[in-house]
């Protein structure tokens, strides 16, 4: 089966592409990219890689050396909640080590992992931005900051509760 | 209380709506700008102002402008730095997330002076909803005609796109954020030629970072004369500092560069001084790139004299007792902190970040990561130490891009400043691996030598 | 003198080393070392004047400014790539005569070589790789690092270019010839900072008639001739050039024979190490030239292949060969010198003929009362 966005996506796409000049379509990529991660699982088979390189008239090369360089998209696939813990100087100096910690208490995963429910991936991250409100991390598209323990639990707690996904 | 000219409105109920951004006097510098001022009038007034880029270089803002190559027929280009990724600097996200419009406005200002009909913000890709907000923020604009053909009957046309970066500390860089721009690899361009000159798309571009830009607004209102009287010196106008580690109030604040650094961090009005009664171990005050002072030379200078939140006062002493005012970055460790682990920290930073296209930032800052690593975990030699020395020094200076300096000099001041706390690690392994160093001698007052009277 | 001089071709005069020359304006500070020559010439390991955009990224060619021009004659803060900055009127350019150059270039040698697996002695390029000639020339001996070195997992590319990732410097000269000189890359520089590769990403067959030039751009054993791989050091073959009618290419080439044999075709080089070019053009060969055209009969032989006299490839001379005179008999009046002993009737080994063995020589082929009768 060949993918393909939804009419309304490649609307999306279209609007991305004239943010640009006439001829300079390959600017879209990378919004394009995070589009394509939202909508195919959360990341970014050859598949996908191939699709877009052909939506933009790039090689497909082009695509794979532009996603790889990037660290937010994923080239492999993730659990349905993806959660990059700052590991940062300011937020170390905050304990971000202890967060990470805390996950493999409560998910028994390491950084890298994936819970065999398919649910949690825990990743590293390097310095979100989030300096003064650390510990923190990135869960899909919000920022949790000031993070204790507490917040950890009623994080997974939601996250586990929810029947659909509805972090993207 | 100091002066406030970015965040002043910024908790105005409302402030990131359009209406309550115009009411409270919002777009004025657009309309003085467009209806009584020609481009080269704003870049003078930009001139005037002694506005120093707010990304971490501190170079001349107007200055920049006036290099801008101006060839008949080539369109122009204003791209705005939102790619906020030194650790320990959040302003930029801070002044975006609550009170878009500023930058905006700013930026159709800038746009006027520069010649730029389609201005980009390059904004981290992880700030997805401060992304969101903007073009909410965009659209407002649109809607009520400071955007588009012909704002305000002009024949000024502008449009202003966010675009969103994807992960990579890099493209901060000008020149890799113009590669990311046109859908690249954020690898930095090797200059000449400058954006100025050849930037986006091979034509010629500002990049101005988004505090930058947003100072732009009240320099035109109220003149660059008016703007340069705040402030000391050549740091001029106000700046936001971005404050994290150990104290009690981490935050954005904007001060007046009239400050001394002891203040900033003691006041209640800022930092508000270190929690649980810890003390002051050591600071980096200008983002993790900059380098790192132990207590004593924060405070006050080689010389003696009481050190203040400016770029000249920071900087004094150079890289031998001084620092750099940088992004603004302010990271404060306490007492309970160890400077090798800290270092480590960043030294694993610049390694993942490295775009890896030049052979001293690619190698040596995995090697500088390695070494330190075998420090802070006991396996450390004391030779390592000055090998930690030779490698950064081998970096810097030598590199296509500044990454390489970024990377070098966290290394080279903590080796300068706390080699005794290095060296403790690697002569006391097992004890490292339990407690930490500790203040030691680091807050002593520093003995500054009298001259010999004849 | 009048001053109708500015129609012609401006030059403007530069100072390496205390050589002062004429260059072209708009010349690089390294192709105006390399009109001077010799070791005043920057080692340039990612630069390729014939690629476009190329240079910049390996920092071996930084040199010192003494002097910005005659008009501003303030020193530059910083080296500078010699590769990538013009010259300008009365500029002064230290390259060996600087310290800071020397201690820099060092460091650069140290970084390249830092992950670099120093596998030379399986290594096809070994003899004709520039990062051997770097660090000889320029590097210091021994390494600082102790830690496990970088590997990559292995990809295959097709059947005619050998990848080996781990010895890559990360030049991009090949993504410049497959951008500049095929019609579609499928290979580009894939990952971030320390764990960049060179890869398809898809494990896909690099397939385009000029694709082996990625091979002759390879300053180091990344890209190597899959037809040649291990059949022999290139010391033991002999260089010829030879060219052949070709529909696609220039088809000057060098041949490297074993006897008559082919074992390896390439285009031919510079001193640089690059491509000659021919009436200004670049002598890319195509793949059939190279992989291909693997006997001496498709091929006009013109005569030996110029070597640097400096290259261990050179150790096999072949034409105007000269032997060193004997000294001995000579001062012995003709008489030949009298031996302590014979060490052929003390070593079994030297009455072997190695070459003649069909196979590896083993423990057998000494003790058999064959060898000892021999």
């Amino acid at each position: 089966m060949s993918l393909c966005f939804s009419a309304d996506k490649l609307k999306e796409v279209q609007q991305i592409i004239a943010r640009y000049p006439e001829g300079r379509q390959k600017s879209a990529l990378l919004p394009v990219l995070h589009l394509a991660q939202q909508e195919f699982g959360g990341w970014l088979s050859t598949e996908v890689m191939d699709y877009v390189a052909g939506l933009l008239q790039l090689q497909p090369i082009e695509v794979y050396e532009v996603a790889t360089f990037y660290s937010m998209y994923n080239l492999k696939p993730v659990g349905k909640h993806l959660l990059e813990v700052c590991q940062t100087g300011p937020c170390m100096l905050n304990g971000s080590e202890g967060i990470v910690a805390y996950i493999y208490e409560r998910l028994g995963i390491r950084p890298g992992e994936t819970t065999t429910d398919g649910l949690f991936t825990l990743k590293t991250v390097e310095c979100l931005g989030a300096c003064g409100y650390a510990p923190m991390l990135q869960h899909g598209k919000y920022y949790r900051e000031h993070l204790t323990r507490e917040k950890i639990d009623e994080l997974i707690a939601s996250c586990s509760a929810q029947p659909v996904s509805a972090s993207h | 209380m100091g002066r406030k000219l970015l965040l002043e409105k910024a908790h105005v109920a409302g402030i990131t709506t359009y209406e309550v951004y115009r009411r409270e006097g919002g777009y004025r510098s657009v309309e003085k700008a467009l209806k009584s001022m020609s481009p080269d009038q704003v870049t003078e007034e930009v001139k005037k102002s002694g506005l120093r880029g707010r990304g971490g270089a501190g170079f001349p803002t107007g200055m920049k402008w006036g290099f801008l190559a101006k060839p008949e027929g080539v369109p122009r280009y204003l791209v705005v730095n939102a790619d906020e990724s030194e650790p320990g600097t959040f302003k930029d996200r801070y002044l975006m997330e609550f009170i878009p419009h500023l930058l905006l406005e700013g930026m159709i200002t800038s746009s006027y002076a520069l010649g730029s009909n389609r201005s980009y913000i390059y904004i981290r890709g992880e700030y997805v909803w401060v992304a969101e907000i903007l073009e909410k923020a965009i659209d407002e604009a649109r809607a009520n005609g400071w955007l588009g053909k012909n704002i305000l009957g002009s024949g000024f046309d502008c449009d202003i796109y966010v675009h969103r970066g994807a992960g990579a500390y890099i493209c901060g860089e000008e020149t890799a954020l113009l590669e990311s721009l046109e859908g690249k690899r954020g690898n930095p361009r090797i200059k000449p030629p400058f954006p100025a000159v050849k930037g986006l798309w091979g034509c010629p571009t500002v990049v101005n970072n988004v505090e930058t830009v947003a100072a732009v607004v009240p320099i035109i209102n109220d003149g660059g004369e008016e703007y340069a009287k705040i402030g000391i010196g050549k740091s001029t106008g106000t700046k936001l500092i971005s404050a994290c580690g150990n104290i009690n109030k981490p935050g954005v604040y904007e001060i007046d560069m009239t400050i001394s650094v002891e203040e900033f961090i003691y006041s209640d009005e800022y930092c508000g001084g270190i929690p649980a009664g810890k003390k002051l171990k050591a600071c980096i005050p200008g983002g993790s790139s900059v380098p790192i002072l132990p207590a004593n030379l924060l405070l006050k200078t080689a010389k003696g004299e009481t050190r203040m939140m400016t770029y000249e006062s920071l900087a004094d002493g150079g890289f031998a007792s001084g620092s750099m005012m940088g992004s603004g970055g302010f990271i404060v460790l306490d007492d309970s902190q160890c400077v090798v682990r800290h270092t480590y920290s960043l030294a694993r930073f610049y390694r993942h970040e490295s775009c890896g296209q030049c052979s001293p930032c690619r190698e040596g800052t995995g090697w500088m990561e390695k070494i330190l690593w075998n420090i802070e975990t006991g396996k450390g030699k004391l030779s390592d130490i000055d090998l930690l020395w030779d490698i950064q020094r081998k970096i810097e200076g030598n590199t296509i891009c500044p990454l390489g300096d970024a990377a070098a000099w966290p290394v080279a001041a903590a080796i300068r400043h706390f080699r005794d706390e290095f060296e403790w690690h690697v002569l006391h392994p097992d004890e490292a691996q339990q407690r930490n160093y500790g203040l030691m001698h680091y807050a002593d007052p520093i003995h500054v030598p009298q001259p010999v009277m004849a | 003198m009048s001053s109708e001089t500015k129609n012609t071709v401006s030059t403007v005069k530069v100072t390496i080393d205390n050589i002062t020359i004429d260059v072209p304006a708009g010349t690089t500070i390294l192709n105006a070392a390399r009109m001077i020559g010799g070791d005043v010439t920057p080692p340039a390991m990612c630069y390729y004047s014939k690629l476009e955009g190329s240079g910049g990224k390996c920092r071996t060619c930084l040199v010192e400014v003494a002097a910005g021009s005659a008009a501003d004659p303030r020193p530059m803060p910083k080296l500078v790539a010699s590769c990538r900055t013009g010259v300008m009127e009365g500029m002064v350019v230290k390259n060996i005569t600087s310290d800071k150059v020397k201690e820099a270039r060092a460091g650069v040698v140290e970084f390249l070589l830092l992950n670099h697996p120093l596998d030379c002695p399986v290594c096809d390029q070994a003899g004709e790789c520039h990062l051997q000639d770097l660090g000889y020339e320029h590097g210091k001996e021994g390494t600082r690092y102790e830690f496990e070195r970088r590997t990559f997992e292995k990809e295959d590319i097709g059947p005619y270019i050998q990848l080996h990732m781990t010895r890559c410097i990360l030049c991009y000269r090949c993504t410049y010839v497959a951008d500049q000189l095929t019609d579609n890359r499928v290979h580009g520089i894939l990952d971030r900072g320390d764990h960049a590769e060179i890869s398809t990403h898809i494990s896909k067959a690099i397939d385009n008639n000029f694709s082996g030039n990625m091979i002759d751009v390879c300053p180091v054993g990344a890209l190597t001739d899959k037809t040649f791989r291990f059949k022999n050091r290139v010391w033991f073959t002999k260089p010829v050039y030879a060219h052949r009618d070709c529909p696609d290419c220039c088809g000057k080439v060098t041949l490297w024979q074993r006897g008559d044999e082919v074992l390896r075709v390439t285009a031919r080089k510079d001193e640089w190490g690059e491509v000659c070019s021919y009436e200004g053009k670049p002598g890319w060969i195509c793949n059939t030239c190279r992989f291909d055209k693997k006997s001496a009969s498709d091929w006009v032989i013109e005569g030996p292949a110029n070597i640097n006299r400096h290259s261990v490839i050179s150790q096999g001379h072949y034409t105007g060969l000269q032997k060193p005179k004997e000294t001995l008999p000579e001062v012995m009046g003709g008489r030949a010198p009298k031996l302590m002993m014979d060490i052929h009737d003390v070593s079994e080994v030297n009455k072997i003929e190695l070459s003649q063995l069909p196979g590896a020589a083993t423990g057998n082929d000494f003790n058999s009362p064959a060898a000892k009768e021999a």
